[in-house]
């Protein structure tokens, strides 16, 4: 039934305390494939990465990864579901008291008994495709914002893992190291079966090379399907979001309780 | 009128359940981390990084304070012995001071303030900057892996630095006593050697120093660990364990001291 | 930092640890290897300790041959029973006596020993006879006192019977 779906939300709903984030969302992802998710600055993108690496329980609903529920995992699943995980950081995530080297190191060092000989050559290996070589000696103080990026990407493929979230891995890049990552995510999906979810804001890079895309607007999926599907919805949503347009049903602000004039004091009513 | 009253007593009840839920939380911290505690042990140069950065980097400042306490010692304790006229027994004075009170507390005071904060600092940081989150999600507990190391690296230095602090005490009263005051070298050793005791006082002082080093760094790495992770947080949580440290140092004093002596 | 530099570091920590404690220990505490088995006991009662304490030193010509272990009142005799540690070369005959005496005028107390002549020794665990209390300061005085304005002082050398 549900085995060739590696990933599956089944009505999930999640809140931070009173203030709901995710409502009543349902998906899938196929084993082996590369989806994005794309919507606003805060609707709740990094947060359905977090429900699928279980640092967060939904409030209802379950996520199941390869048929699992990962709120019911005990203490061991959860390590095991982790170990075959990889996950990129929005902000990196660098240990800022390891060098570069070590950093990449680090997975292969706590899960693995290799020589450290191996390891030397692993992490020279995975430097090089994010096209770093050379820099394991350097502290993540002494990386620009991109190189960080690019050594935290490296370090969650350290472990070659069967399952990848990239949570925004094209901010801060050039447009060529942007190719070269956009790249080298594809492959590692086509070459090791990697399933992986990508949450960016690049629609037209990321379109590319995705199998599938979810469009996020207020904790729901307002629009979803292949890149050509996008390409040609009709839906004002995937318009907006793709041209960058100020007006559409997606809001750029947040939904302020109280009017931009009653902040300003203009109006003067609700003192307190 | 009654809300006069009523909200004081309100707040008062509130901070106790506060205080007693944070001494639960603390108690369940001090519980994961002696569970989590193989691996730091087993790789060890794991506690030795962590040693080199609380305990050998606090060593100056404890070595030097230390001399001058007990150069101060020397000064007023002569003072005080030689109106009655017993200033012979400036070292017994010294010594005891030292090993008994002053060493334990004010080296655990000077290590909460110098590694203690750093910890907290530390671990607050890699907290704010999902270096925690990044861990756990690599399967990697970070009690075990970053606070562990660090709890037992403060249990470690902790008392190698109190006796650090004692013998640089001792020197300094030696100095004032012997060599600027001219007191004789050896009434000033034998009065010593006479008046300490190794289990009552040596041993019992290490004990102490010990009992701090575990609470200081329990604190310490509390504090990161529960800290806001925002830069306020992080600073909020510093101040907290130099000052919840001073005050927990001073009352397990009083409890150790009515207990020891 | 070299992982290795970091080593050297707190090794040199942790040995100039020990060598503190062993300084204190040693140099300190006088730590001298006083098991039980390189001490006996010796047994002496008192008429008054005065402010004798346990682990008070033991003297003999001024040198420490051993200290105070416990303190008892013997409840036949109302005495105080005070049980000395000496050190095994240490050894005492039979008329030795025991004198508990002030270092210094207000200074701590300790047990003076003083050997006699007799040629047989004292075992472990028998008592010292020949024993003389502390001097107590208020009673020195009011002995003084009372000699000083004639009255009667036959009793007052046994005044703390
Ligand atoms: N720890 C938290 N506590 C309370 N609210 C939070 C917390 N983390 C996130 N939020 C809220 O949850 C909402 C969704 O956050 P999330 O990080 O998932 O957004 P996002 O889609 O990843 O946005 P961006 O594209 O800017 O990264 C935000 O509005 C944020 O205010
Ligand atoms: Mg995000």
């Amino acid at each position: 039934m549900s085995s060739d779906h590696f990933i599956e939300f089944r009505n999930v709903s999640f809140a931070y305390g009173e203030r709901p984030i995710l409502k009543n969302i349902s998906l899938t992802i196929p084993r082996g494939k590369l989806v994005a998710i794309m919507g606003g600055s805060g609707s709740g993108k990094t947060t359905m990465l977090r429900l699928i690496a279980g640092q967060i329980p939904p409030s209802a609903g379950q996520v199941l990864v390869d048929g699992r529920d990962v709120a019911a995992m005990n203490h061991a699943e959860l390590f095991e579901h982790r170990r075959r995980m990889g996950m990129l950081f929005q902000f990196g995530a660098l240990f800022t008291d390891l060098s570069v080297g070590d950093n990449v190191a680090f997975p292969i060092r706590e899960h693995t008994r290799l020589p450290e000989s191996m390891i030397h050559d692993l992490v020279i290996m995975k430097l090089a495709a994010v096209g770093l070589r050379g820099t394991q000696a350097l502290m993540p103080a002494e990386l620009s914002g991109g190189m960080a990026r690019r050594v935290a990407l490296a370090r969650a493929i350290a472990l070659d893992p069967q399952l990848m979230l990239y949570d925004e891995p094209f901010t801060g890049l050039d447009p060529i190291s942007l190719g070269v990552i956009a790249h080298l995510i594809k492959k590692l999906n086509d070459a090791l079966g990697t399933t992986s979810i990508m949450v960016t804001h690049d629609v037209h890079k990321s379109l590319d090379i995705v199998d599938y895309v979810y469009f996020v607007s207020n904790g729901e999926i307002v629009a979803d399907g292949t890149p050509e599907d996008i390409r040609s919805s009709p839906s004002p949503w995937v318009h907006q979001f793709m041209w960058g347009e100020a007006d559409g049903p997606v809001h750029f602000a947040y939904p302020a309780s109280t009017s931009l004039q009653q902040d300003l004091g203009l109006k003067g009513s609700q003192h307190d | 009128m009654t809300e006069l009253l009523l909200s004081p007593l309100r707040r008062l009840g509130h901070s106790t359940i506060n205080a007693i839920w944070r001494l639960g939380f603390i108690t369940r911290f001090l519980l994961a981390i002696l569970r989590y505690s193989g691996q730091s042990l087993l790789r060890f140069n794991l506690t030795i990084r962590e040693i080199y950065f609380a305990g050998v980097m606090s060593v100056i400042i404890v070595v030097v304070s230390g001399l001058f306490v007990g150069m101060v010692l020397g000064l007023q304790g002569y003072n005080t012995l030689s109106r009655f006229g017993s200033a012979d027994a400036l070292g017994a004075l010294v010594a005891l001071s030292l090993l008994r009170e002053l060493g334990p507390v004010l080296a655990a005071l000077l290590f909460s303030s110098r590694a203690g904060s750093a910890m907290t600092a530390e671990i607050g940081l890699m907290k704010a900057t999902e270096q925690l989150d990044a861990m756990s999600v690599m399967a990697v507990n970070p009690i075990a892996r970053v606070v562990a190391p660090r709890f037992w690296a403060g249990v470690i230095s902790m008392p190698i630095l109190a006796a650090m602090f004692n013998v640089m005490g001792i020197f300094g009263g030696y100095l004032i006593g012997v060599v600027m005051i001219g007191l004789d070298s050896g009434t000033f050793w034998s009065q010593m050697q006479n008046n300490v005791d190794l289990h009552y006082d040596v041993i019992n002082g290490l004990i102490k120093s010990l009992c701090f080093g575990i609470v200081v760094t329990l604190i310490a790495v509390f504090e990161g660990y529960d800290a806001t992770p925002t830069a306020a947080g992080v600073s909020a949580a510093t101040t907290r364990t130099v000052v919840t440290s001073a005050l927990v140092i001073l009352a397990v004093d009083f409890v150790l001291t009515a207990f020891m002596f | 930092m070299k992982r290795s530099t970091i080593d050297l570091w707190v090794g040199l920590f942790v040995a100039i640890g020990i060598a503190a404690v062993v300084f204190l220990s040693l140099k300190v505490a006088n730590l001298t290897p006083q098991s039980a088995d390189q001490t006996y006991t010796l047994y002496a009662d008192f008429d008054n300790i005065g402010g004798l304490k346990v682990k008070a030193p033991i003297k003999e010509a001024g040198v420490v041959v051993g200290r105070v272990a416990a303190i008892q009142l013997d409840t036949k005799t109302y005495r105080a029973r005070v049980t000395l540690n000496l050190e095994k070369q240490y050894t005492f005959s039979r008329d030795a006596s025991a004198e508990i005496l002030t270092a210094g005028l207000l200074g701590e107390q300790y047990i003076g020993l003083l050997q006699g002549g007799d040629p047989d020794e004292l075992k472990p665990g028998e008592h010292i006879t020949l024993t003389s209390s502390a001097l107590v300061l208020e009673q020195l005085i009011g002995k003084f006192m009372t000699s000083f304005t004639g009255g009667n002082n036959k009793n007052s050398a046994s005044a703390a019977q």
